[in-house]
């Protein structure tokens, strides 16, 4: 089984640790993971709890395939109700610290309550005790990782964090482990902060010994690889060029949003992309990027290691900054760059450096920037509360902003608020770019229609790892659909999501969907975990989790208007490209969405669907 | 012929699963903790380098062993360490001037690598070539070739 079969409980009030045995019968009908950690908050707090309050749980969760031999089987997620959308915050993060706490014996670990101090916790397989933080507090997250691998005398330990950000209540923050990867959407890192949570450290050597069936196990994990070998995407795009590669193809298809979905093409999106990053630099010779990495597990190795010119302005006197580092991804050279029209590649490698270091979500962050620049253009924000001119373009406002944000200084502080309720502050909400707080990432809806639902619809606010439905609609994947129509849509979102829920509660990355389906995963799963484990029961797994996270959203206070798009989308055609002319269809694709899951036109689930899956 | 692991670190991508198969092949268990092959992270140079036993052909672990329990495999040419001879005196440990014979605690014994008897794991579950099981004589040829291909440049009459 590989599941370990057991839950550390930490209760940060009364500074105790304390194990239990983890709910199989919850972990047949869940999973693991997402799934089954989004169980387990449900099943103990109430929807209604203020996120930063002590009352709010964090969980830190495995799934049953993390720590094997499964390709990409390193997935952790940091679950707990978000503090940027009000809702469900499930965030999946990469690296090796998830593998770790499987290899030490848990499968999760819960915490409750809030430190008096500033605090860390330290696991060496089954002791875990709280350690004093107040010498990290107020430092970033690299400082912290390389400060207790010195204090413990062990390079091996693995550690998650938070930074500065975390530390102070930036409503995007997020939970950085292994330096360069996050737990990254809806402020997960600001309730770890809320709770004088600084970090998680973590040292496993008992290994994963429970799998179900390790000869038939190997066989299903290795007939597996060689599907992503063989895959296009996964055996050569991803690891030649990130997913930076579908910068230029989104340009192409004319759904990049940029300069706050002013517009949906960006002139300067070849200057970002997988193919510039290769690209010598004429400044000094060297390529933006040195090579790629993968997580714990890979076989993909989409990672990317970057190093700027160190004479570039916005490092030259910081030495820091100068060495490898983890490069640009395709959403941040969005964030930061497509969406507030600044091309500089360095520029933006630097700013994303910054989020990691001091724990910030860049998509959203760089929506935020977006929406200021907008409103600095408008004349409503002035250079003097912003600190610094802010024209779309301006690659130094970024990086100012960038730094005061993770310092929480001057403008930096509405920063943190993130677009929503920046922009509602300053009478433009209009100009946020969100779902339920939450900006939507780098896929126009205009250009892509099914996005347009995945953002709406999403249980965690707008976000396109729900259901990412640009396999389909652009890439053919598993089938092809248009990207400008809406017929279809509704169906092809629903499935996507819930397959997609089945895959973030089992260990394994989403990016094995580019080449699996739920029947590559299935007999993974099966040979490892008794229960019996096929592609049906995993889809209806996942239409169960999602139904559960929409249950749990709905008695939090969102409602069916919150299932809806910024205007600008549904009123401001396209001006350019394929997409041109065109709006965002989501009103006529919710109704039908609501029926293809078996809710009502109010978006509640019936009682029919809900004792189908058992809720 | 003889056989020996090869490392080229410009292909690793520090997935470990060289380290998962090495523990598997030997304890039965997903257990990176008890790899004979580990990866060495240069994060500052973003360089990512796998290590384990070169299987010197005139060994100081088996020259230090006071009893005898590391022995070389015929077959396969590596030095094994025989765990129902090693006494975990540790010396072998302190011989070695790679580091790469070690003493777990849980077994009172050293561990190395064996290359599991001809078929090594970790080659085997490699993803992107970085770890290889070659002909031991002549790894250099592939550099050779490269260095061969520059000179001479000038056509021929």
């Amino acid at each position: 089984m590989a599941w370990a079969k057991k839950i550390l409980r930490v209760n940060l009030t009364k500074g105790t640790c304390a194990s239990e045995p983890l709910n199989m019968e919850w972990a047949q009908q869940y999973l693991g993971q997402r799934g089954l950690a989004t169980k387990y908050l449900v099943a103990e707090t109430d929807p209604k709890v203020d996120p930063l309050s002590p009352e709010n749980k964090l969980i830190m969760t495995t799934g049953p395939l993390t720590g094997t031999m499964a390709s990409t089987g390193g997935r952790y997620s940091v679950v707990t109700k978000g503090p940027l959308t009000g809702a469900i915050a499930c965030s999946n993060s990469g690296g090796y610290f998830g593998a770790e706490l499987k290899m030490a014996g848990w499968d999760m670990i819960i915490f409750e309550g809030k430190s008096p101090k500033p605090v860390y916790l330290w696991i060496e397989n089954d002791k875990a005790e709280l350690r004093d933080a107040a010498h990290l507090w107020g430092t970033t997250t690299w400082h912290t990782e390389e400060a207790i691998k010195a204090a413990h005398q062990d390079p091996q330990i693995r550690v998650a964090s938070i930074g500065r950000a975390g530390e102070n209540g930036v409503l995007y923050a997020c939970v950085v482990n292994d330096l360069h990867r996050a737990a990254g959407r809806s402020g997960v890192g600001a309730v770890m902060g809320s709770k004088n949570l600084k970090a998680v450290a973590l040292r496993g050597t008992v290994g994963v010994s429970g799998v179900r069936d390790f000869k038939a196990f190997l066989k299903a994990a290795t007939a597996a690889k060689k599907v992503l070998a063989d895959n296009a995407v996964t055996g050569q795009g991803l690891p030649k060029f990130g997913t930076q590669v579908l910068m230029n193809v989104i340009n192409e298809i004319g759904a990049l949003p940029t300069r706050n979905a002013n517009d949906v093409q960006f002139e300067g999106a070849r200057n970002i992309s997988a193919e510039a990053m290769h690209e010598k630099r004429p400044s000094d010779g060297k390529a933006n990027l040195i090579t790629n990495s993968a997580c714990f597990g890979c076989t993909i190795a989409c990672g990317r290691v970057s190093q700027v010119d160190k004479n570039h302005w916005s490092v030259v006197n910081s030495p820091k900054y100068w060495g490898a580092t983890g490069g640009l991804e395709y959403e941040n050279a969005w964030s930061l760059g497509a969406a507030n029209g600044v091309d500089d590649l360095d520029a933006l490698t630097v700013a994303n450096m910054i989020c990691n270091e001091d724990g910030m979500d860049p998509i959203t962050f760089g929506a935020t920037v977006s929406a200021v620049m907008e409103l600095y253009q408008m004349g409503v924000l002035k250079k003097e509360q912003i600190g610094i001119e802010s024209p779309f373009g301006s690659a130094q406002a970024l990086l100012e902003m960038v730094h005061m944000t993770a310092e929480g200084r001057g403008f930096g502080k509405e920063l943190a608020l993130g677009s929503a309720r920046l922009t509602k502050k300053y009478g433009h909400p209009e100009l946020s770019m969100s779902v339920k707080g939450q900006e939507f990432p780098a896929y126009d809806p205009r250009g892509i229609q099914g996005m347009g639902l995945t953002y709406a619809t999403s249980n965690r606010g707008a976000c396109h790892l729900r259901s990412y439905t640009v396999a389909s609609e652009v890439f053919g994947i598993p089938v092809k659909t248009d990207p400008l129509t809406t017929e279809g849509k509704p169906d092809l979102v629903k499935a996507f999501q819930d397959a997609t829920a089945a895959f973030d509660s089992s260990g394994t990355c989403i990016f094995t969907t580019f080449a699996w389906t739920l029947g590559d995963l299935a007999p993974q799963l099966d040979a490892a975990c008794e229960g019996g484990w096929t592609l049906e029961r995993l889809a209806e797994v996942g239409e169960r989790i999602w139904n559960m996270e929409r249950q749990y959203n709905l008695a939090a206070g969102l409602t069916a208007k919150d299932d809806d798009l910024p205007r600008r989308l549904k009123t401001e055609p396209a001006k350019t490209g394929p997409a041109k002319g065109l709006v965002s269809g989501i009103d006529k694709m919710l109704p039908e969405y609501y029926k293809a899951r078996g809710w009502t036109a109010e978006g509640v689930p019936t009682n029919d669907t809900t004792k189908r899956l058992g809720l | 012929m003889q056989k020996s692991l090869h490392i080229d670190p410009n292909k690793c991508t520090g997935c470990l699963q060289c380290e998962m198969a090495c523990s598997y092949e030997n304890y039965g268990s997903f257990n990176i903790a008890k790899s004979r092959i580990k990866v060495f992270n240069f994060e500052a140079a973003g360089r990512k380098v796998p290590y384990t036993c070169t299987q010197c052909a005139e060994a100081w672990c088996m020259h230090a062993c006071p009893v005898d329990a590391i022995r070389i495999d015929a077959a396969t040419g590596a030095k094994e360490v025989h765990e129902n001879v090693c006494v975990g005196c540790k010396v072998c440990t302190i011989a070695c001037p790679f580091g790469t014979v070690n003493y777990v605690a849980d077994t009172g014994k050293v561990q190395k690598c064996d290359l599991c008897g001809g078929q090594p794991a970790c080659a085997d579950a490699c993803p992107t070539g970085a770890i290889t099981y070659v002909e031991s004589d002549w790894t250099g040829l592939g550099k050779m070739r490269q260095w061969a291909e520059k000179t001479d440049t000038q056509p021929r009459a």
